[in-house]
């Protein structure tokens, strides 16, 4: 049933730094165990992101290869058949309570701070340009990569959230003037993943569609584009989405190899290929895997992040609480059912998927038993407590207000002020939402007060508390970002409070949409007027929006 | 054992290559124990001390005296004390643990016995550190050289390092080291700062670990290992014909690197021969003991002042200059112009490379970005760095943004007419504070200057070739130069990396001067019949890193007798000796040197043996002289070259030319290739005695005639033997 898989963690693309999970992602499993795994809870066995027992893996196996013993596997999915119907809370509910009761170094003046208090209720209308609305916004279920989108290809993915967005807005495919969606990884045969996914999505074929690519914010870059398209009166409705599938990632063959290949197709006569093949060596074999580190430093990503904890003097501690906090809290939200910019996606040969499988809240004691994953043996950043590779893809629809008022639609909320920012890709790679958030708040003319829903993009724990202790300095403000005080910290109450990239999962090229429709979906359900939406993007890069709620 | 000889081996090239990247001295909140001591304090954390190292006053630690005692009397107390179960050591500098002794220490010494005390000392320090019954991680961040190793390696010891360099990566594979840390980025702290505190809290984990027996202190079998301690050698070191022929092969190799002239690595390879066949106890003693006999060795005083000349030609004595110079362009793409853009972009200058042709221009940019990429090869850039490097060059053929330069540094042809015109056409572009250099080996600065409208901005830059290997920069200053254009010239050369010496103007100013009468004396030696290689492995012998014939070779013959053409003129009959005859016949039959592929020898890529040009038969027939027999031996042929360079570098600082002592040896030494062993041509009178140069002298006058006349201050220097040039 399962078997080791000779799989070389080493090897594997680790690009977004989540390998340690995605090594583990390649056991398959029967999906009645799944669940079983899934409602588990915590206590039964130390447990790695996927689900498996941690006992079941031995990590340190000869080669250093993934070993699981069937027997153990059957053994366990006996006792948590038996146990499921005992258990029916997460049992690690008391741990996120005491999480959100601690406060994350000082954040006390800001919290202290009622939200409601200042709103200011102004809009941030500008005269002469165009207001742009999202009409509304959906995503599939974000899977754990080698789960049951295993076998599709990206475009499959990205036209099923298209499928789910004409289903929920019922917009007519031919008033659709532009599509664009955001990828990362590239599959090479669909490099224009936006135009395959929307002609089999079948919207006209006389809709243009491209592709971005900008890292993390790739989905991001696609909204911005759309807004952009939409304010300067080029279009009325555009289609911005993302997607990403790290089941499947293009493995080339070796520059050699690939040489002999071109140059033998060029050869004429039989002396010319035989000559050519006779230059063959055994090393030509050798794959090239897609960037497993940042171009410019060959640093990976969780490198990176465990060194930006480090100098942030985030703990591990710190940092599994954190992961907590997202778990526990998305899978509240999934519970009470506000994820409800999922769709289900009836998946070709599988079941129908119908939501998030990467929430697990676990124990900080399980937690705190993992490994680090990229600086050993005394990093911070686990496999726990990071994001993991995922699939998935989101799709929106953004029109003029006119428009959308004119066809009769009742929009969700205003895109507003945008930013991208940069920074030195080596050592403050994840720093994004540092320089976002000022620089975004102070365009808009508004405060840290004035926001009601923060969502940040979690690539790590660790990045995302670098991120507040960055904030939350003065010295770092004055050095790094050239203000004369610290841009303040998100009061944690309205921060991610569906759950964020850690538990939900991040699809690189789909999170951005994610987080618009999170920060609209909340300030529909708990109230307010603006949300705020940062990340950070691998290339030192990052972003931020101001998402206004529509006046209901 | 092992460890111990690799320690000695590195403590003595340790006090030439003391260095340390240039971080401020910062105190940390350290703990209160005991701050009355100076360089060293310590604190608890939990169950494990904390020692820090922090030399006061200084860049650096170098043990010395105090900072030996204090560790002593430190370490005692953690030895002692019940509460104390492990102990890191870490360095409060950030970018130095032990930079190695304290070189002032050793050059105060005025006996064997004082410097072999010292060193038992020191090997009574590391030897209770290997035996020490609590573990202790030394938590290096940079430099640790020589002792500061010592105080890292023994086996006993755990440690880890940080450093930006790739030095880290391969200590750790060699089992020097048990662990890395990056250096860190901004935080809420400054990097360096941040990065120590980080670095003291791994390490505290990790004594905490291995005293808590959490973790095994076996490291991985490294190189140390493999190199000394496998089985297969072990064994083999075990039967005495086996280690003898292995010391035998040992000493040849290194007796051929050496020439014999340096005794460090003998004696060294003498106390392994004594630790392995007499014990380690005898090692240790033997080791003292000829560390103290080294100590003293007139080779040790020469390194020591060369040491010291270097700090010194590492400073900008004429102060910061008004205009930091931050846009710089360099005319002519040859050789000497790529070369000096390749040392200034990786420093972050904008640079902009103009030739007159593409072609040209095209074969400079290669050469600046191959000495990038063969730095990307050996992993000391990342490709990525090597092209934001190269991405500070500007090629062009046009005088397009030299409007911006703060500085144009001229490497034309040597040709006067040819520099007057580019230095006119650079004057009408360039703007009012911009400094005009030329990078000239021979030609007058005053006679370039001659046509600028604003000769106080004209210098002199001479860089040695290849630019990117050699150390030294002669800077010339005329008469009309200004302080600030001579400051900008000397913060250029050192922010390239260069040892300054900066020199008054005059024909072949220092350096080519002094070579000058040299290579007239060995165009005269080969006149006299003595063949091209025996030339070589007598001047080679005598400690030149390059012989005397291959000299000219890589200089360039056509070169060789341009310089000596117009310092013979300049000279006259004093630079004379060998025929510029046989130069100009070379030149004429296209046996410029390597550049040209013949000249002495022939030069084939790929091909590394050296064969002589046999063509050059009758070119040294025709001109062939008779040798004078009372004053050619081997002995008086190496003198007879030494004695005509010295004797022109006394008389340079006799005529003001030089400044000091100290520049003419560091100029000699790192642009000429003066024997390092003898310290220099100053360092060299006066160890040697200056009464026994003149004695040469005179001698070889008497057979030759005015070209030996000793100079003045030689003589003075012979006739008072009180008076030394370093007091």
């Amino acid at each position: 049933m399962v078997r080791a898989l000779g799989f070389r963690p080493g090897l594997y693309p680790r690009r977004h730094a989540h390998f340690l999970s995605h090594r583990l992602r390649w056991c398959p499993r029967p999906p009645a165990l799944l669940r079983a795994v899934e409602l588990e809870g915590a206590k039964e066995a130390p447990r790695t992101r996927s689900g498996v027992p941690e006992d079941f893996l031995s990590q340190e196996g000869p080669g250093d290869h993934l070993v699981i013993h069937p027997l153990h596997f059957i053994d366990f999915r006996m006792t948590s058949i038996l146990t499921y119907t005992f258990k029916n809370l997460p049992s690690t509910s008391k741990w996120a309570l005491r999480f959100s009761v601690r406060p994350l170094s000082c954040s006390s003046q800001l919290r202290a701070t009622p939200a409601a208090q200042t709103k200011s209720k102004k809009t941030l209308a500008k005269p002469n340009i165009r207001n742009v609305v999202v009409v509304d916004g959906v995503r599939t279920p974000f899977l754990l990569s080698g789960t049951s989108y295993k076998d599709l290809m990206p475009h499959d993915v990205a036209r099923a959230a298209l499928l789910g967005l004409l289903h929920r807005t019922s917009v007519p495919k031919e008033v659709v003037d532009y599509i664009i969606f955001g990828t990362v990884i590239q599959e090479v045969k669909t490099s224009n993943v936006a135009r395959e996914a929307a002609l089999g999505a079948g919207f006209s074929d006389k809709t243009p569609a491209h592709t971005v690519t900008m890292a993390c914010i790739s989905a991001n870059q696609a909204m911005t584009t759309g807004v952009g398209l939409i304010a300067s009166g080029q279009c009325d409705v555009v289609v911005a989405g993302g997607v990403e599938l790290m089941s499947d990632v293009p493995i080339r063959h070796s520059r050699k190899m690939r040489k002999m290949l071109l140059d033998l197709n060029k050869a004429k006569t039989l002396g010319q290929r035989l000559s050519l093949l006779s230059k063959f060596r055994l090393n030509f074999l050798s794959p090239e895997l897609p960037a497993v580190a940042e171009f410019s430093t060959s640093e990976t990503m969780g490198h990176s992040a465990d060194r930006l904890a480090a100098a942030f003097a985030v703990s591990r501690t710190e940092q599994d609480e954190y992961a907590l906090r997202s778990h526990s809290l998305a899978k509240k939200a999934q519970d009470e059912g506000l994820l409800s910019d999922v769709v289900p996606f009836k998946v070709p040969g599988k079941d129908t998927v119908t939501k998030d499988n990467g929430i697990r809240p676990s124990s900080l004691e399980q937690m705190a038993k993992l490994k680090p994953a990229f600086i050993k043996p005394y990093g911070t950043v686990t496999a726990a407590n990071s994001s993991f590779l995922t699939d998935g893809a989101s799709a929106m629809l953004i029109m003029a207000e006119e428009k959308a008022l004119a066809m009769g639609y009742k929009p969700k909320a205003y895109l507003r002020d945008f930013v991208y920012v940069s920074q030195d890709p080596k050592d403050q790679l994840l720093l994004g939402p540092t320089y976002a958030t000022p620089k975004v708040l102070e365009k808009a003319g508004l405060t840290l007060n004035d926001v009601d829903a923060f969502e940040f993009h979690e690539a790590f724990s660790g990045q995302i508390l670098a991120n507040f202790k960055a904030m939350d300095s003065d010295w770092f403000a004055q050095n790094y970002m050239g203000r004369k005080t610290k841009v303040g910290l998100p009061p944690l109450e309205k921060f991610n409070t569906w759950g964020g990239s850690l538990s939900l999962g991040h699809p690189f090229g789909a999170t951005g949409c994610r987080l618009v429709m999170a920060a609209a979906n909340r300030l529909r359900k708990e109230g307010g007027q603006y949300g705020l939406v940062a990340a950070c993007a691998a290339g030192g890069q990052g972003h931020a929006m101001i998402v206004e709620a529509y006046p209901k | 054992m092992a460890s111990r000889a690799i320690g000695s081996f590195r403590r003595f090239p340790a006090s030439k290559t003391l260095r340390c990247p240039g971080y401020i001295c910062r105190n940390f909140a350290g703990s209160s124990a005991l701050l009355t001591r100076t360089h060293i304090n310590y604190g608890v954390k939990g169950d494990v001390a904390v020692v820090r190292i922090n030399s006061p006053n200084s860049k650096v630690n170098t043990l010395n005296k105090e900072l030996q005692s204090e560790f002593v009397e430190v370490m005692n107390e953690i030895w002692a004390s019940d509460q104390i179960r492990s102990a890191v050591l870490i360095s409060s500098k950030p970018g130095c643990f032990i930079a190695g002794a304290d070189i002032n220490m050793l050059a105060a010494c005025k006996t064997n016995q004082e410097v072999t005390q010292i060193s038992q000392e020191g090997q009574r320090i590391f030897e209770k550190l290997e035996k020490s019954p609590k573990p202790i991680v030394a938590a290096i961040s940079g430099s640790c050289l020589g002792g500061g190793l010592e105080v890292g390696v023994p086996a006993a010891f755990d440690m880890m390092l940080t450093g930006r360099n790739i030095h880290a990566d391969r200590a750790k594979k060699m089992g020097l080291v048990d662990q890395l840390v990056e250096p860190l980025g901004p935080g809420l702290k400054p990097p360096e700062e941040r990065t120590i505190e980080y670095l003291e809290e791994v390490a505290v984990t990790f004594a905490k670990g291995l005293a808590d027996k959490k973790i095994s202190p076996k490291r991985d079998k490294g190189l140390v290992d493999t190199f000394y301690l496998t089985e297969l050698t072990s064994v083999a070191m075990g039967i005495p014909f086996v280690r003898q022929q292995i010391y035998k092969k040992v000493e040849e190799k290194v007796r051929k690197q050496t020439k014999g002239l340096y005794p460090a690595p003998l004696k060294i390879i003498d106390v392994v021969k004594t630790g392995i066949e007499q014990g380690s106890d005898a090692g240790y003693l033997s080791e003292s003991q000829k560390f103290g006999e080294l100590a003293m060795t007139k080779e040790s005083k020469a390194l020591i002042g060369l040491y010291h000349g270097q700090v010194l030609c590492k400073k900008n004595k004429f102060g910061a200059p008004q205009k930091e110079v931050k846009h710089l362009a360099i005319l002519g793409a040859g050789l000497m112009g790529a070369g000096i853009a390749q040392v200034s972009v990786d420093k972050g200058l904008k640079t902009i490379l103009k030739d007159a042709t593409l072609a040209g221009l095209g074969r400079g940019q290669q050469q600046v970005f191959k000495g990038l990429n063969d730095k990307v090869k050996k992993k000391a850039l990342t490709s990525f760095e090597r092209d934001s490097i190269f991405s500070n060059l500007t090629g062009q053929l046009d005088y397009q943004g030299f409007e911006k330069a703060d500085m144009v540094i001229e490497a034309v042809f040597e040709d006067l007419s040819l520099k007057h015109r580019v230095l006119k056409e650079v004057e009408a572009v360039i703007p009012d504070h911009c400094v005009f250099a030329s990078n000239t080996s021979a030609l007058p600065i005053n006679e370039i200057s001659a046509v600028s409208k604003r000769p106080e901005k004209v210098i002199g830059m001479h860089y040695f070739s290849p630019v990117d290997k050699m150390q030294l920069l002669e800077i010339i200053t005329t008469e009309k130069t200004s302080k600030d254009t001579t400051a900008s010239a000397v913060a250029v050369g050192l922010k390239q990396g260069k040892v300054i010496i900066v020199v008054k103007d005059g024909p072949g100013f220092y350096t080519t001067r002094c070579l000058a009468p040299m290579m007239s004396e060995v165009i005269r030696i080969l006149q006299e019949g003595v063949d091209p290689k025996k030339l070589d492995s007598l001047t080679t012998s005598f400690g030149f890193p390059v012989g005397a014939a291959t000299l000219v070779d890589e200089v360039g013959v056509d070169v060789a007798r341009h310089v000596a053409e117009d310092l013979g003129k300049a000279f006259g009959e004093r630079f004379g000796g060998g025929s510029l005859d046989l130069l100009k016949q070379m030149v004429s039959k296209g046996f410029l040197g390597r550049k040209s592929g013949k000249g002495f020898y022939i030069y084939q890529e790929g091909v590394k043996s050296k064969n002589l040009n046999s063509d050059m038969d009758s070119i040294l027939a025709s001109l062939k002289i008779p040798p004078k027999s009372e004053v050619s031996s081997d002995e008086d042929i190496q003198y007879r070259l030494v004695t005509r360079f010295v004797n022109e570098a006394v008389m340079c600082l006799q005529e003001g030319i030089l400044a000091t002592p100290a520049e003419g040896d560091i100029g000699a030494v790192f642009g000429l290739g003066f024997p390092p062993c003898l310290g220099g041509p100053f360092r060299f009178v006066d160890l040697y005695g200056a009464q026994k140069i003149v004695d040469r002298l005179r001698k070889y006058e008497a057979a030759y005639g005015k070209q030996f006349t000793p100079c003045q201050l030689l003589v003075d220097h012979a006739n008072s033997p009180n008076k030394k040039f370093y007091q």
